[in-house]
């Protein structure tokens, strides 16, 4: 869209973030080669350009992490809480200090507009660090019975939509009650995490607290099956989620799991229209969509679809894709090739049955990953991209007539992580949002998140809380 | 005469509205049904909205762009008790050479002040294409009868006015006469005659909830306003990006549904650049490029032209300069 008022470019200095050629595991406080030497390469998905090589977690490397983990657990269980949680604040202001340095960062692994690292992942992961922090000398009155006491060693295993928020739900928690931790990111997002650990060293936090281990899946396949751990918190899709709650069937490791969903957005007829298109925006666009609770389903009642389809389009053609460092760009790239065929695959069905696809004019660039917002209509509930989760920016708009059919649409899916409501009239908010099944459910508004608000699914998108004073019992022996 | 407008003052405003939504004013009930039934407003959404196009970062050419399109957009407004001819001619100086030091920079909008001051304003602008507002309808409170503020806005358009800045009674507003603030609108807009634009001062700061500014919006625009405009900038809450924004989105529904093009003017607290820029983001992002020229958008101020100054001879010469090498009138 070629306006009077153009926006010149407006990067993010991307020398902001020192990245070194090569990482090492973060074992036991100190950074190390694999057991075996392997290295991959991570790559920016914005240009395909390789930001750095990094050591590649083995079997024997987990078994290394896990052992400094045990060790390191027996004296930081025994702290006080109250000195747990100097370590956390320590952590957290770290964070803040650092945060521009690790927008970028994050940006440029991830893909993400720097907008959104800027301005609400690294808010929430100090927010995060900030509120377990206050929780750590707190634990006999959250709720749990006197003295609730740490599980031992969690290995936790990342996924590659929010890097650094994705560590922050799950160590936080994990060290505010005592527990140590092994922690595996995703293979195609390693850095953040990489440049956490040395926050931790920072922060002064004692040798193998923290333990970081990039790999891929047989990484972290081998630290759910590890005996000696004691609790399994894993975020990511729901086929590995499935595989996950296997392997750990039949053992003593207590698991939470955070998988997939396919969150319905509904606009009634009443819904404050203008609001109502952000927030589907919001819901389905934040992060390219690739967000699990995304609003990927837009649920909207026939009397009003007209209008607010073409409100929304009006808007979707006003979002400015391009260059994730820069401060103007709402969409940014896809987080790798894998995912970007993906995406590809299941608009590609959604078209050959028979829904209508729409995006706004936009120029992709040349190199990187990319897909432009996309929108269907003409969805039923027996299209493949109304059940499927896509896991990126891509919108299916389905229609219903009362609040009911609403309701029975929203419910009928396999997952059950997130839904948003938008009206006007509060007793429909309330009545509505009792007959959904989903973990959060956001009236008037979308993709919200706050550190002391559990988060987490229903059916096939997991089960456990993370967040606010229910994220701590997935940590403690209760 | 005042000059014409390039599109022409939209004296067939009133009519055209009228025809594509007839029925909407029949009554003072049908009225209600109607600005009752337009979609509300949820207050978190749209000020988060707001804040968000507030983050946009406008650097080098798009800067520049913004700002000599802010310093065209101004109307450079002085409305206080102690105005005389010498302040008001130092005004219009002001207005139609912004920048001494710099015979590029363009010229303001408008020269806005009260209906006495509009001939001396007129002389002091005269020829330079620089137009004359004035506030009339007993400004600020409007708290006078019909006839007193009909007298107000003739004596103004008489002496010249090329725009008359009117305020709605919100008394009448609150308290669900919108049939009253309808006919008063139409009075005045009749009393504008061909010549003078019509702009539409809400006082939202009083209007206290964006779901009333929303219709007060729809009813000065079906009124025949040409400019519908935040607040007089006399009372504790005046323009905001918010409340700015929710009225670029009744501009651009409303010509939508009727094909009138109708303008904004947030007028009142807007005093950096940064803060216009935001504005003009709020602009292009909401209404779109058809509302980036000042026959559809105004800034209402007075401090904000020499701040603008400052940030235009910045990016001119590469340093920042200082109060002193602005005028101060």
């Amino acid at each position: 869209m070629a306006s009077a008022f153009e926006y010149a470019p407006a990067p993010e200095s991307r020398a902001i973030a020192d990245i070194a050629p090569s990482y090492g595991l973060f074992i036991d406080g100190e950074f190390t080669d694999a057991a075996d030497g392997k290295v991959f390469k991570t790559l920016s998905p914005s240009t395909e350009e390789v930001l750095s090589e990094v050591a590649r977690a083995g079997a024997e490397d987990v078994d290394r992490a896990v052992k400094a983990a045990r060790r390191a657990f027996a004296k930081w269980s025994a702290l006080p809480g109250s000195e747990r949680a100097k370590y956390l604040f320590r952590i957290a202001r770290i964070i803040q200090e650092r945060s521009r340095e690790l927008a970028v960062l994050e940006t440029l692994d991830n893909g993400k507009p720097i907008k959104e690292t800027r301005d609400a992942d690294l808010p929430l992961v100090a927010a995060h660090f900030f509120y377990y922090a206050g929780w750590a000398d707190k634990l006999d009155h959250a709720g749990f019975g006197a003295n609730p006491r740490p599980l031992g060693v969690a290995g936790q295993v990342i996924p590659w939509n929010f890097p650094l928020l994705m560590l922050a739900w799950k160590i936080a928690p994990a060290l505010a009650t005592g527990n140590t931790v092994v922690l595996k990111p995703a293979e195609t997002t390693p850095l953040s995490a990489l440049f956490f650990a040395d926050i931790c060293r920072q922060a002064g936090l004692p040798n193998g607290v923290v333990n970081i281990l990039p790999g891929y899946g047989d990484a972290g396949a081998a630290l759910v099956a590890h005996p000696d751990v004691n609790k399994v918190a894993f975020t990511g899709s729901t086929a590995v989620g499935k595989e996950i709650a296997r392997t750990v069937a039949g053992t003593r490791k207590k698991l939470t799991l955070e998988l997939g969903g396919k969150g319905a957005n509904i606009v009634f007829d009443d819904a404050p229209i203008d609001q109502a298109v952000e927030g589907i925006v919001t819901g389905i666009f934040f992060n390219q969509g690739q967000v699990c609770c995304a609003g990927s389903r837009l649920l909207v009642q026939e009397s009003v679809q007209e209008e607010l389809l073409e409100s929304l389009k009006s808007r979707l053609s006003t979002l400015r894709l391009g260059d994730p460092l820069d401060k103007n760009t709402d969409i940014g790239a896809i987080n790798s090739a894998e995912q970007l065929a993906r995406i590809t695959a299941l608009a590609e069905r959604g078209e050959a049955e028979g829904a209508e696809r729409w995006s706004p004019a936009c120029e992709l660039p040349s190199s990187g990953y990319w897909f432009a917002p996309t929108l269907f209509t003409g969805v039923t509930q027996a299209h493949t991209i109304a059940r499927d989760e896509i896991f990126g920016p891509v919108l299916s708009v389905l229609t219903f007539r009362t609040p009911d059919e609403a309701v029975a649409k929203a419910n009928n899916t396999q997952y059950g992580l997130s839904a948003g409501i938008w009206t006007e009239k509060g007793s429909r908010i309330l009545a509505v949002a009792n007959k959904l099944r989903a973990g959060v459910i956001w009236s008037n508004t979308f993709n919200k998140f706050d550190p002391t608000s559990p988060f987490g699914g229903y059916k096939e998108s997991g089960f456990g809380r993370e967040g606010g004073r229910h994220g701590l019992e997935a940590y403690l022996d209760v | 005469m005042p000059t014409t407008a390039p599109n022409g003052p939209s004296a067939p405003t009133a009519s055209a509205a009228a025809h594509a939504l007839s029925d909407v004013t029949a009554s003072d009930a049908a009225l209600r049904r109607f600005l009752h039934g337009l979609p509300g407003v949820d207050a978190v959404g749209l000020e988060a909205r707001a804040a968000s196009l507030g983050t946009r970062s406008i650097k080098t050419t798009s800067k520049a762009y913004a700002i000599d399109l802010a310093i065209s957009m101004v109307d450079l407004t002085t409305l206080e008790g102690a105005d005389t001819p010498g302040k008001v001619r130092a005004l219009g100086a002001k207005a139609v050479h912004p920048d001494p030091t710099d015979r590029t920079t363009p010229t303001t909008a408008a020269v806005c002040v009260y209906p006495d001051m509009v001939a001396v304003a007129k002389e002091a602008v005269a020829g330079s294409g620089v137009k004359v507002a004035s506030v009339a309808t007993a400004f600020p409170a409007g708290r006078a009868t019909l006839g007193v503020k009909l007298a107000d806005v003739r004596e103004a358009v008489a002496a010249g006015a090329d725009e008359i800045d009117m305020v709605i009674d919100r008394g009448a507003f609150l308290a669900g006469h919108f049939m009253k603030v309808y006919d008063e609108i139409v009075a005045v807009k009749e009393a504008c005659g061909t010549s003078a634009r019509l702009k539409v001062i809400f006082e939202t700061g009083e209007l206290s909830t964006y779901d009333n500014i929303r219709r007060a919006s729809w009813l000065g625009m079906l009124a025949g306003a040409d400019f519908i405009k935040t607040s007089t900038g006399k009372v504790a809450v005046n323009a905001t990006p918010a409340n700015t924004l929710l009225m670029l989105q009744a501009v651009r529904d409303f010509r939508a549904q009727t094909g009138i093009q109708v303008g904004v003017k947030p007028a009142g607290g807007i005093r950096t650049s940064k803060d216009a820029i935001k504005f003009l983001v709020l602009v292009n992002e909401t209404a779109g490029e058809d509302w980036l020229d000042n026959h559809w958008f105004r800034f209402g101020a007075s401090s904000l032209l020499n701040d603008l100054l400052m940030q235009r001879q910045k990016l001119a010469t590469g340093r920042y300069s200082g109060p002193d090498y602005v005028t101060v009138d």
